[in-house]
């Protein structure tokens, strides 16, 4: 197991490794985005409140679920960045703080979207709203660091150190932004035996939480791949790679 | 080692004190942001009474943020700073002495302008101790914070901008915090709740902070 995780850190491995993954993740985002995004669109019940409007939740709400998850699986790369060193998990920070931004500005503009009709205005300073923003903003400021510094493995390791300091900040922020304001809906209650959404409108949110997900490790490995070749340009492998394609 | 966290509080001090200038600057900084406000806003006594406590935090911060630099840039350029973590004593130790000295630099003298800027923003009489509380309880954290950021852009040409960018989302919980305490003090209720809040932010920020600004040192050194 530990060989293993020791193997998949050097980067001419992970290469490969990706590689052979990237037409399964590939394959299975595309189908259960197709298939989540008709059952929820088409397929699922209107709301007999909300009506058509609510769909948008299903892009909204997995979007805010991944931006959260992102940085913790950035923070604990970070981590891992910090205390073995390895060159992947360095990688990881940097591109995941992308990714998840982008999450978090999609999260937020579907949000404002739906703001709109629903509660008649497209921002208001909500605890959600607001530490969805503060969340990007924490992005921003790891994407930041990481750019200005030149020496691309000192900047990795800086915005590792921002994504570990982040995320103790995080609970704290958003308890506090909760207690200052509130007007957003309480988190949906889905998994015990009276869930607050009927089961014709939940599946196919659940169906696209799990696209995200996988869309979410393509992307990954996409940008990883992209970022290994990128700085590891001189060496002789990936030379041969150049080469022979 | 106590001696050793006496001494480089004390060699701060010395340095800062030779640069009168660079004391004052800060706190003339803060005092004009809050002037500002009565000036691009209202100066109706009600309306700035009800915007003071957000005002005289949200200056803090901006105060706070400008002021940070110093901490350890000089000495991140003529070594200094690697001479800390030769030393035999904890290097956690020594920052964390920096860190005080920075705050008796700039957050004392912000702890003893507050009540002045309390009058010229209609702050009742009654909040004034509450707001002096805060200050006295926020500003150790924002040095805390800030030197996290500060040592992680030290190896940079004009960090300022990006510290701002790094430093003031980490900032956010000081700020609802201590400006609901000053606000519930205006309407008379009590604020002991956002104090113990801020208050254990601080003993948070004291046991991490100097963990985190000395891994960033190390990072920046590289």
């Amino acid at each position: 197991m530990w060989a293993w995780f020791h193997k998949l850190s050097s980067p001419k491995y992970y290469y490969e490794w990706a590689g052979k993954w990237l037409p399964w993740l590939a394959g299975i985002t595309v189908i259960l985005m197709v298939v989540g995004l008709y059952w929820g669109l088409v397929v699922a019940p209107t709301d007999y409140q909300q009506g058509e409007s609510y769909r948008i939740i299903y892009i909204h709400v997995p979007s805010a679920w991944m931006s959260m998850f992102v940085y913790v699986v950035m923070a604990v790369a970070g981590f891992v960045a910090l205390v073995w060193k390895t060159k992947i998990s360095e990688i990881v920070v940097s591109e995941c703080a992308v990714i998840g931004a982008m999450f978090t500005a999609l999260a937020l503009i579907t949000g404002m979207l739906w703001g709109k009709p629903t509660w008649g205005t497209y921002w208001t300073w909500d605890a959600r709203l607001t530490s969805e923003l503060i969340l990007l903003f924490l992005y921003f400021g790891v994407i930041a660091l990481y750019s200005s510094i030149e020496d691309k493995r000192v900047a990795a390791k800086a915005a590792s150190m921002l994504a570990v300091v982040g995320v103790v900040n995080i609970p704290i922020i958003h308890f506090s932004v909760t207690w200052w304001n509130s007007l957003h809906q309480p988190n949906m209650d889905i998994i015990s035996e009276n869930p607050s959404m009927d089961p014709s409108m939940l599946w196919p949110l659940l169906v696209m939480a799990t696209a995200f997900k996988i869309y979410f490790v393509w992307l990954l490995f996409i940008r990883i791949r992209n970022e290994i070749i990128s700085r590891e340009r001189t060496t002789n492998w990936v030379r041969k790679l150049i080469a022979e394609s | 080692m106590l001696s050793a966290l006496i001494t480089i509080i004390r060699r701060d001090l010395l340095v800062a004190f030779r640069r009168r200038s660079e004391l004052v600057n800060p706190i003339l900084f803060y005092v004009i942001v809050i002037t500002l406000f009565p000036l691009g806003v209202s100066p109706d006594h009600e309306f700035l009474s009800k915007l003071a406590p957000g005002v005289v935090w949200v200056a803090a911060l901006l105060a706070a943020l400008i002021s940070m630099e110093s901490i350890f840039r000089q000495d991140f350029d003529d070594g200094s700073v690697e001479q800390l973590f030769l030393s035999q004593h904890p290097p956690t130790l020594l920052i964390l002495g920096k860190v005080i000295a920075h705050w008796l630099i700039t957050g004392l003298p912000m702890l003893v302008i507050v009540p002045l800027m309390a009058l010229l923003l209609y702050i009742p009489e009654q909040a004034i101790p509450t707001l002096f509380l805060t200050v006295l309880i926020g500003t150790p954290i924002l040095s805390l914070i800030g030197a996290i950021g500060v040592a992680l852009t030290a190896g940079l040409r004009g960090g300022g901008v990006l510290l701002g960018l790094l430093v003031l989302p980490l900032y956010i919980p000081v700020l609802i915090f201590a400006s609901a305490a000053v606000s519930t003090a205006i309407e008379g209720l009590p604020s002991s709740g956002h104090l113990a809040m801020l208050g254990s932010g601080l003993i948070l920020a004291l046991i991490l902070a100097p963990l985190a600004i000395s891994a960033s040192l190390k990072i920046s050194m590289n």
